[in-house]
């Protein structure tokens, strides 16, 4: 496996778990931000810095130079390959997007120091492909919102019994694969149930209450940083995706769809902002899951392609609600409230967020909704339609929700409402990457295709997926041994990821 | 410089016009650096020129060379060749794109001219030049486009740009429940395009427009599908266009645009936007001689409409909504035309049929002054005009119709009844059943409010206190 240039990856997850003991040592509220501000900063610089020396070094995987887990640990442990290199930074930048569109006036009530222990935790399951160390992450991952609520002293009840089912199948089921070995399939039951607890993570319909719930009894700040990553993607990406057998990942694609449409048929009759925003967003992420299908790259190139488009749009639609609710108070979706004098540029910035999200031409959900489309209508063309009216749903709830905010009446106030310019800097730099990813598609397109690739090409040599690619090997090459027909789509798959590198030279040239 | 490279220069002239005025629009109001009305104006006139201008050296250099179909390839812009899935950036100029691009041109052109007086030292000016320029970009690619998919995309900046104008005078909440009803038919017209384009790509194996239709000039261009095929991917774009233009059973949204200020009603409802649709049918015309099915539920549509708009118009108590009637008669005789197979008349129609409602829709806002002139000059009251029904009011036929015209077909109340409230009904259970469950899982108890102590220590209703903290 390659190196990268500097132990980029330990850096990104250390960090923040310092940062988050340094500012304990504080008791002044404005020092705990700022420091906060600077450990989640730097955590952000090298999660970019761990990416681009990735893209820079042209390979499927890499892991760190001077790999001190790998030292200590004999197992590499942190590895950085085409699935996770945009998600970290991505984590990264919702967290620091968190922190530093926090209000000044607010700081007191928002627990710094935990923000940055989840951003931690999160940067190391995404920079992790042992499924163990995956397993353990995800379990702590559900500790600090957990904490929040207890000391908010509302009811943990909901997000514990959701959450500990979670974590009960997850365990079993890695238990289960561990000890059904790593050679050849594995049962269905296990299958099933680490597929379950990633659905429960994701919140699949109808075990989703947890995330509704969530958004109603803790910050917005701690329930926006939780969900949005979508960890549970990530999960079934590493954990369920190399084991599963088509039937199963049509399963999960199906009750994906499903929970997006319902999802967005929820939204639709919600009248508090936050419950809107827990079903809009899941509606928007229950998609990523929707893309898994047969395992077929171009459902995956879709899937992953989407990720990111919700990830960065749905992050920033959350802000936006966040900010407003952070000047208004909690705000009920029944009247009217026009809001867009005093904060025209919130208003803009949700509405732009809100079109990415449903994948309106011109920013960065647009292509990678086409994507997924196509890729599911390749597979079955109900799930193509179904995806389709989730998305124009989804676009009715994002500009009736705008309506209700900031328009249809004057808002009367004697304070200030318009945006800091902290709030300013989180908008421009969201607003950037949605346009330019929407209007320079290509690069991050062609680098989730090279993602999908190398996890249809994992399963092709699980044996549990024959694509095009293998059918004609297997058509051609009856007596081959599986090792090589295997180390034939790997070379397949070297050939076609060169290709495509040639095409997007090709067309930068052409630009 | 030759031929080719002359073509292309004006051609990528007309595209990056638009792109220019919505990025200088765009840039400053994101930088918080807000142009003047003045200088607005002014980057609006000479782009909208610009663009003028080279459409029509477009069109002069093929008069003059006799070319009837010119492409202009921008590249690919998305590219995954093992996938087959490309978006190709490919417009054409021809003899359907055009004198649509001219008349978008020309029509916003004169749009921004007036609307630059008409909403002097309004608040939403800048607004409104900026949903302006979004529209103008989403028309010129919509008409120029030589892929299903560039066509989409302009389609759809069409459709915000025209919700949001509907709502622009959006401190009063009337504009806005009418832009969010148009939105809503929008989307239905999005969904059932998109579905059709990649139905498309599946039937074609892409999305341009020449693999659907063969290499010949519009409008001498065969389908190259089955006739299933080309019903069903047709029925889909008929959907689209239907929701555009205002077809029935969708006809309701045109009278609602009319909430928008004035020149917004003109150029996009009675001259524009209103026309997409059948520009559409226009564009993919081929596949109507593919279905003669298709072709009549096209002229069927076209004729019902053109009916009920002349039927509901006459009940109108107000010019604006009487001219968007009006409108809505023009597109449905625009539509039966084209399924009728006579393309040019369909063509010439939408262009004199847009020049004559925007003049009509810019007069109207004078027209009580126009009239106190006339009565001022004759000296007494003018004669109103006695209605010519047949029926007359009286008979229960004419009763009956009075009642059909006066609530517009009921169309809107129909699609209430039947989708909007059952909808509504259906997920406020599934929300009530919801929070009882969380609340039952809460051991809390059903119906009563939840609790919460963090305002000075005291319970209170979660609901009643100001849990701004919660923001945090």
């Amino acid at each position: 496996m390659r190196e990268l240039h500097l132990p980029w990856l330990e850096l990104a997850v250390v960090i923040p778990f310092l940062g988050s003991l340094w500012v304990r040592l504080f008791r002044n509220p404005d020092l705990v931000r700022r420091n906060a501000l600077l450990a989640s900063g730097l955590a952000l610089l090298c999660a970019i810095g761990a990416w681009r020396d990735f893209v820079l070094l042209h390979t499927f995987e890499a892991h760190d130079h001077w790999d001190v887990l790998e030292f200590l640990t004999d197992a590499d442990l942190l590895v950085i390959d085409e699935l996770s290199a945009p998600l970290i930074p991505l984590g990264a930048l919702v967290y620091f997007l968190t922190m530093l569109s926090t209000l000044r006036t607010k700081v007191k009530r928002f627990s710094f120091a935990r923000a940055l222990v989840a951003e931690s935790l999160l940067l190391a399951t995404f920079a992790c492909r042992q499924p163990w160390a995956i397993c353990v992450l995800m379990t702590l991952k559900t500790l600090p919102p957990y904490l929040e609520l207890r000391q908010r002293r509302e009811s943990t009840r909901v997000y514990r019994v959701h959450m500990a089912l979670f974590i009960g199948l997850l365990l079993a089921g890695q238990a289960f694969v561990a000890w059904e070995g790593s050679a050849g399939q594995h049962s269905t039951a296990t299958v099933l149930i680490l597929a379950s607890a990633m659905l429960i993570r994701s919140g699949v319909a109808p075990l989703h209450c947890w995330m509704t719930d969530l958004f109603e009894r803790a910050s917005f700040g701690t329930a926006l940083m939780f969900v949005t990553p979508m960890v549970g993607a990530y999960g079934a990406m590493r954990l369920v995706l190399p084991i599963a057998p088509d039937w199963v990942l049509q399963m999960i694609s199906v009750a994906s769809i499903f929970t997006a449409l319902y999802a967005a048929c929820m939204a639709l009759v919600q009248t508090e902002v936050r419950r809107f925003f827990a079903y809009i967003f899941l509606s928007h992420s229950s998609l990523v899951l929707a893309g898994l299908e047969s395992a077929t790259s171009s459902g995956l190139t879709g899937a992953l392609c989407v990720w990111l488009s919700v990830g960065l749009a749905m992050g920033g639609f959350g802000l936006t609600l966040r900010a407003i609710e952070s000047r208004t108070g909690p705000l009920s979706l029944r009247e009217f409230h026009g809001l867009y004098e005093h904060t025209p540029m919130l208003a803009v910035f949700f509405l732009l967020t809100g079109l990415a999200a449903i994948g309106f031409p011109g920013t960065i959900g647009f292509v990678a909704l086409e994507i997924l489309v196509e890729g599911a209508v390749d597979v079955t063309s109900l799930a193509g339609v179904a995806i389709v009216v989730a998305t124009a749903l989804n676009g009715l709830a994002v500009l009736w929700a705008y309506f209700r905010i900031f328009t249809g009446t004057r808002h009367q106030t004697s304070v200030d409402l318009s945006i800091r310019p902290a709030e300013r800097f989180a908008v421009l730099v969201l607003t950037l990457l949605i346009l330019g990813g929407g209007l320079l598609p290509q690069p991050g397109v062609a680098s989730r295709h090279h993602a999908a690739m190398h996890l249809v090409s994992s399963r092709t040599q699980s044996g549990l997926h024959v694509d095009e690619v293998g059918s004609d090997h297997e058509a051609e090459t009856d007596d081959d041994s599986p090792s090589e027909v295997n180390s034939d789509n790997d070379r397949d798959l070297q050939t076609q990821s060169d290709r495509d590198d040639a095409t997007d030279n090709q067309s930068t040239d052409t630009d | 410089m030759d031929l080719d490279s002359l073509f292309k220069l004006l051609g990528q002239g007309v595209l990056a016009m638009p792109a220019l005025l919505i990025s200088v629009l765009g840039v400053t109001t994101l930088l918080q650096r807000p142009l003047g009305e003045r200088t607005i104006s002014r980057w609006t006139s000479a782009c909208v020129s610009l663009g003028l201008l080279s459409a029509c050296g477009v069109l002069a250099l093929m008069l003059s060379t006799g070319r009837r179909q010119v492409p202009i390839e921008l590249g690919h812009w998305v590219n995954l060749p093992t996938e087959h899935f490309h978006f190709h950036l490919k417009f054409v100029f021809d003899r359907l794109s055009v004198p649509f691009v001219i008349l978008t041109f020309v029509l916003v052109g004169t749009i921004g001219a007036f609307a630059n007086r008409y909403l002097h030292r309004e608040p939403g000016y800048r607004r409104f030049f900026f949903l302006y320029a979004l529209f103008l970009l989403g028309m010129v690619l919509a008409s120029l486009a030589g892929t299903i998919e560039s066509l989409f995309f302009g389609w759809e900046l069409v459709g915000l740009s025209s919700a949001l104008l509907v709502a622009y005078f959006h401190e009063r909440p009337a504009p806005v429940v009418n832009g969010f009803r148009i939105w809503a038919i929008y989307r239905i017209a999005d969904a059932a395009f998109l579905l059709g384009a990649v139905a498309l790509h599946h039937v074609t194996g892409g999305g341009e427009f020449s693999g659907l239709m063969g290499v010949d000039p519009w409008p001498q261009g065969v389908a190259a599908v089955t006739e299933m095929q080309a019903l069903a991917v047709g029925l889909l774009l008929l959907v689209a266009a239907a929701g555009k233009s205002g077809l029935v059973p969708f006809t309701g949204w045109l009278p609602r645009a009319m909430e928008g200020p004035t020149p917004s009603s003109a150029v996009f409802y009675g001259a524009l936007s209103v026309h997409l649709g059948a520009f559409l049918l226009l564009r993919v015309s081929p596949l109507l001689k593919a279905s003669p099915w298709l072709a009549a539920a096209v002229v069927a549509l076209g004729l019902a409409t053109a009916v009920f708009g002349a039927l509901a118009g006459r009940a109108q108590s107000d010019v604006k909504s009487a001219l968007a009637f009006a409108s809505a008669t023009q597109v449905g005789i625009i539509t039966a035309e084209i399924g009728l197979g006579l393309r040019y008349i369909a063509l010439i129609h939408i262009i004199g049929h847009a020049c004559l409602r925007t003049l009509q829709l810019l007069r109207a806002p004078t027209l009580l002054k126009d009239y106190h002139a006339m009565e001022d000059a004759i000296g007494g009251r003018l004669q109103p005009v006695e209605p010519v029904a047949s029926g007359g009011p009286g008979t229960p036929r004419g009763l009956w119709l009075y009642r059909f015209a006066l609530s517009r077909g009921g169309f809107d109340a129909l699609i209430d009844r039947l989708v909007v409230h059952p909808f509504v009904a259906l997920f406020r259970v599934c929300n009530s059943l919801e929070r009882r469950w969380t609340t039952w899982l809460c051991g809390e108890e059903v119906g009563r409010p939840r609790m919460s102590t963090e305002v000075g220590g005291a319970e209170v209703p979660a609901s009643a206190s100001v849990r701004t903290e919660d923001a945090a």
